[in-house]
C-alpha cells in the first residue's frame, strides 16, 4: 500500500535547475577557449590538445544535461513560461558550448601560429568574449528568483538591467572583433590566403560566443516580457 | 430485531475492525500528502510529524468533524424503508466501510490518485442501490457532495493564489524582503489561527454544548488567532539572515523565517483533514454504534461516543506510523519545489477550504484540495513546473471510484446477508 502518492506526482522536475546547470557547464567550455588560445601563443601544442580534450568533454557533459532536459519536459507541464522559450534559451546555450568546440577542433587539426600583430588584441577579444558568457550565466542563475516573483517587479527590474549590461558588452567584443579583422586584413599580403581566411573564420566564431551569450540574455528577456 | 440482539457483539467487532482498517488506510495516504509539505521543508521531521498529526487529527475530527460524520452517517441514505429492519442497514455500513478500504488499498498499491473520501460516498450509494432501493438514495445530498468535489479545489486554488500575490507584494517584492518577513509573518499566522477557529466555532458547536453568539465566535477567533501569531513571532524573531545561502538563492532568509511558520500550517492541515476524513471512517461506525446500542432502533438523533472518536484516530496514527511517514519522506524529498513560501500559502488555503467544507458538512478530499492549492500558486506564475498528468489522473478517479466503491460495496453487502440471514 501507499507506494506513490497523488500530490507528488504534481510536481515535475523543474527545468529552471537544469538550465542552470547546461549554462553552468556551457559556460565551463567557453571560459577554456583563453587558455587555448594563450597555449596556442606559447606555441604549446601539447597543452593545446590537452584544453582541446577538456574542452570536448564538457561539451559532451553539456549535451547529456540538454538531452535529458529534453526528454523530461512533456508537454503536460504546466509552467510560468512557454515551454518553445525554454527550449529556445536551451538550444542557445547549447550553441555557445558547440562553438568553443568549434574553435578547439580547428586549432587542433589544423596547426596554426599565432601571427605576432594578432597575439594581443586576440586574447583580449577572447577575454572579453568569455565576459559577455559569465554575465549571460549570472542572468541564468535569476530564474529562481524570477520564478519566486512570477517574473514581475523588482526582480525583472533588476534581470532588464543586467540585460542592457549584457548588450553593452556584447557590443564591445563586436568593435574588438572589427578591429581586429581590419589589422588581420592589412596583413594579408602577408601571410597565406588560407591562413588569412582561417583566422577570419576563427575570429568571427570566438566573437559568437558572445553573440549567442547576447542572444540567450535576449530571449529571457522575452519570458519577462510575456 | 433479533438478528441485531444475537450477533450484537460479531457485529461490534466486525465494525471495529472494518473501521480501523478504513482509517489505517487514510493514515497511510492522505495524512502523508497533507503534512508531507512542511516535513519537505524541514519545518518538522517525521516523528514530530506524527505527533502533530496525533493532535491535531484529533481535535479537528472531535471539535469539527461532527457535521460530516452525520453527513455520511445518515445524509446519504434514507432509511426509513428499512426501519423494521434495522440489520439491512448494519451490513450496508459493515459492506461500505469494507468496500472503501479494500478499494483503497487496491488503488494505492497501483498508484492511482483515489480519494477515501469519494471511496466511502461511492461505497454507501452502491449500498442503497442495491440494499434498499434507488429512491434510498438522497440524491440531492449526492449531487452537492459531487460539486464540492470540483468547487473546492478550484476554491483552494483561488485562495493559495491570492495568498502567493499578497506575500509577493508585501514581502518578495520589496526592499528588504527579510525585514518585511519578519514583520508580516505573524499576520498570515494570525490569519490562519483567526479564519480556522473562526470558522470552527462560527455559531457555536452544538455536539459539545458550546453555544457562541456570532459575536462571541469573532472575539474566540481574534483570541486565537493572536495566540498563534504571538507564538510564531517569538519563533520568528530567533530567525537570523544567512548572507551566504543569500548569495546562492536572494530569497533563502525569507524562506528562513516561513519554515517555522509552516509548523503551523502543519497543525492547520492535520486539523483540518481531521475534521473532514475521520468522518469516513467513523460515520459508517458510528452508525453501526448506533443501531446495536438502541437494540435494533434506528435512531436518527444520536451522540457520537467519544471512544469511536479515539478508535478513529487511533486507526489514522498507526496508519501514519506503519506507511504514512514512508509516504512523507518521499514527498518531502521529491516535492523541493514548494519553498516554505509557496508551501505555506498552499498549505493555508487547503485547510481553510476543507474547514470550511467540514463545517457544511460536505465530505471533500484533503488531497485534491491541496493539489488545486499547487496549481494556484502555479497560476501565479510561482512554480517550476506541474504535471498537469495528475489533473486528468484524478478526473477518472473519480469517475472510476463511484462505481468501483459502489460495486464492491454491493458484493460485501450480499456476503454479509447470506452469512446473517
Amino acid at each position: 500500500m501507499a507506494q506513490k502518492s497523488t500530490f507528488s506526482a504534481l510536481f515535475g522536475k523543474s527545468p529552471f535547475k537544469a538550465l542552470q546547470t547546461h549554462m553552468r557547464e556551457v559556460v565551463e567550455c567557453a571560459r577554456d577557449v583563453e587558455p587555448l588560445i594563450q597555449a596556442l601563443a606559447d606555441a604549446d601544442q601539447a597543452e593545446v590538445v590537452r584544453v582541446k580534450d577538456r574542452i570536448f568533454e564538457r561539451e559532451a557533459k553539456a549535451d547529456k544535461i540538454k538531452n535529458k532536459l529534453r526528454l523530461h519536459l512533456p508537454k503536460s507541464f504546466f509552467m510560468p513560461v512557454d515551454r518553445r522559450d525554454l527550449l529556445e534559451i536551451l538550444h542557445l546555450q547549447d550553441t555557445i558550448a558547440n562553438r568553443a568546440q568549434d574553435i578547439a577542433g580547428l586549432l587542433v587539426e589544423r596547426k596554426m601560429t599565432i601571427p605576432p600583430f594578432m597575439q594581443v588584441p586576440l586574447i583580449a577579444l577572447t577575454a572579453r568574449c568569455i565576459d559577455t558568457c559569465e554575465h549571460s550565466l549570472s542572468v541564468i542563475e535569476e530564474l529562481d528568483e524570477l520564478v519566486a516573483l512570477g517574473f514581475r517587479g523588482l526582480e525583472a527590474d533588476k534581470v532588464n538591467g543586467m540585460l542592457k549590461e549584457l548588450n553593452d558588452i556584447e557590443n564591445e567584443t563586436d568593435e574588438l572583433g572589427m578591429a581586429l579583422a581590419r589589422t588581420l586584413f592589412e596583413h594579408e599580403d602577408d601571410m597565406k590566403p588560407v591562413s588569412v581566411m582561417m583566422w577570419y573564420r576563427l575570429i568571427e566564431w570566438i566573437g559568437d560566443l558572445a553573440d549567442y551569450a547576447e542572444k540567450v540574455g535576449d530571449r529571457l528577456r522575452l519570458l519577462i516580457a510575456r | 430485531m433479533e438478528i441485531i440482539v444475537q450477533y450484537a457483539p460479531v457485529f461490534l467487532a466486525l465494525a471495529i475492525v472494518f473501521g480501523l482498517y478504513m482509517t489505517w488506510g487514510i493514515g497511510a495516504n492522505d495524512v502523508a500528502n497533507a503534512m508531507g509539505t512542511s516535513v519537505g521543508a524541514r519545518a518538522i521531521t517525521v516523528k514530530q510529524a506524527i505527533l502533530i498529526a496525533a493532535v491535531f487529527e484529533f481535535a479537528g475530527a472531535f471539535i469539527a468533524g461532527g457535521n460530516v460524520t452525520s453527513t455520511i452517517r445518515k445524509g446519504i441514505i434514507d432509511p426509513t424503508p428499512i426501519a423494521g429492519q434495522p440489520e439491512v442497514l448494519v451490513y450496508g455500513m459493515l459492506a461500505a466501510l469494507l468496500a472503501a478500504a479494500v478499494w483503497l488499498t487496491i488503488a494505492s498499491w497501483r498508484g492511482w490518485p483515489v480519494s477515501t473520501t469519494h471511496s466511502i460516498v461511492g461505497a454507501l450509494v452502491g449500498f442503497a442501490l442495491v440494499g434498499i432501493g434507488v429512491d434510498a438514495v438522497q440524491w440531492n445530498k449526492v449531487g452537492l457532495i459531487v460539486a464540492s468535489w470540483v468547487i473546492s479545489p478550484a476554491l483552494g486554488g483561488l485562495l493559495a493564489f491570492l495568498l502567493m500575490q499578497s506575500i509577493r507584494k508585501l514581502i518578495l517584492n520589496t526592499e528588504n524582503p527579510f525585514q518585511n518577513a519578519q514583520k508580516y509573518g505573524p499576520f498570515y499566522v494570525f490569519l490562519l489561527g483567526f479564519v480556522i477557529s473562526l470558522v470552527t466555532l462560527f455559531k457555536g458547536l452544538s455536539h459539545l454544548d458550546l453555544d457562541l453568539s456570532v459575536g462571541a465566535s469573532f472575539a474566540s477567533a481574534i483570541i486565537f488567532g493572536l495566540s498563534t501569531a504571538f507564538i510564531s513571532w517569538l519563533l520568528i524573531r530567533r530567525v537570523t539572515m544567512d548572507p551566504k545561502a543569500d548569495r546562492k538563492y536572494h530569497f533563502a532568509s525569507v524562506e528562513k523565517i516561513f519554515t517555522p511558520m509552516m509548523i503551523f500550517s502543519a497543525c492547520s492541515m492535520a486539523f483540518a483533514h481531521g475534521s473532514n476524513d475521520v468522518a469516513n471512517g467513523i460515520g459508517p461506525l458510528a452508525a453501526i454504534v448506533s443501531v446495536i446500542n438502541s437494540g435494533g432502533e434506528i435512531a436518527q438523533k444520536s451522540a457520537l461516543p467519544l471512544w469511536i472518536l479515539v478508535l478513529g484516530g487511533t486507526g489514522i496514527v498507526i496508519g501514519l506510523a506503519t506507511l504514512g511517514y514512508r509516504v512523507m519522506k518521499t514527498i518531502g524529498t521529491k516535492i523541493t519545489e514548494l519553498t516554505p513560501t509557496r508551501g505555506f500559502s498552499a498549505e493555508l488555503a487547503a485547510a481553510a477550504t476543507v474547514v470550511l467544507a467540514s463545517r457544511t458538512g460536505l465530505p471533500v478530499s484533503t488531497t485534491h484540495i491541496l493539489v488545486g492549492a499547487v496549481i494556484g500558486v502555479g497560476l501565479a506564475r510561482g512554480m517550476g513546473a506541474i504535471d498537469l498528468r495528475v489533473i486528468g489522473k484524478i478526473v477518472v478517479s473519480w469517475v472510476v471510484t463511484l462505481p468501483a466503491g459502489a460495486i464492491l460495496a454491493a458484493l460485501f453487502f450480499f456476503t454479509l446477508k447470506g452469512i446473517f440471514g
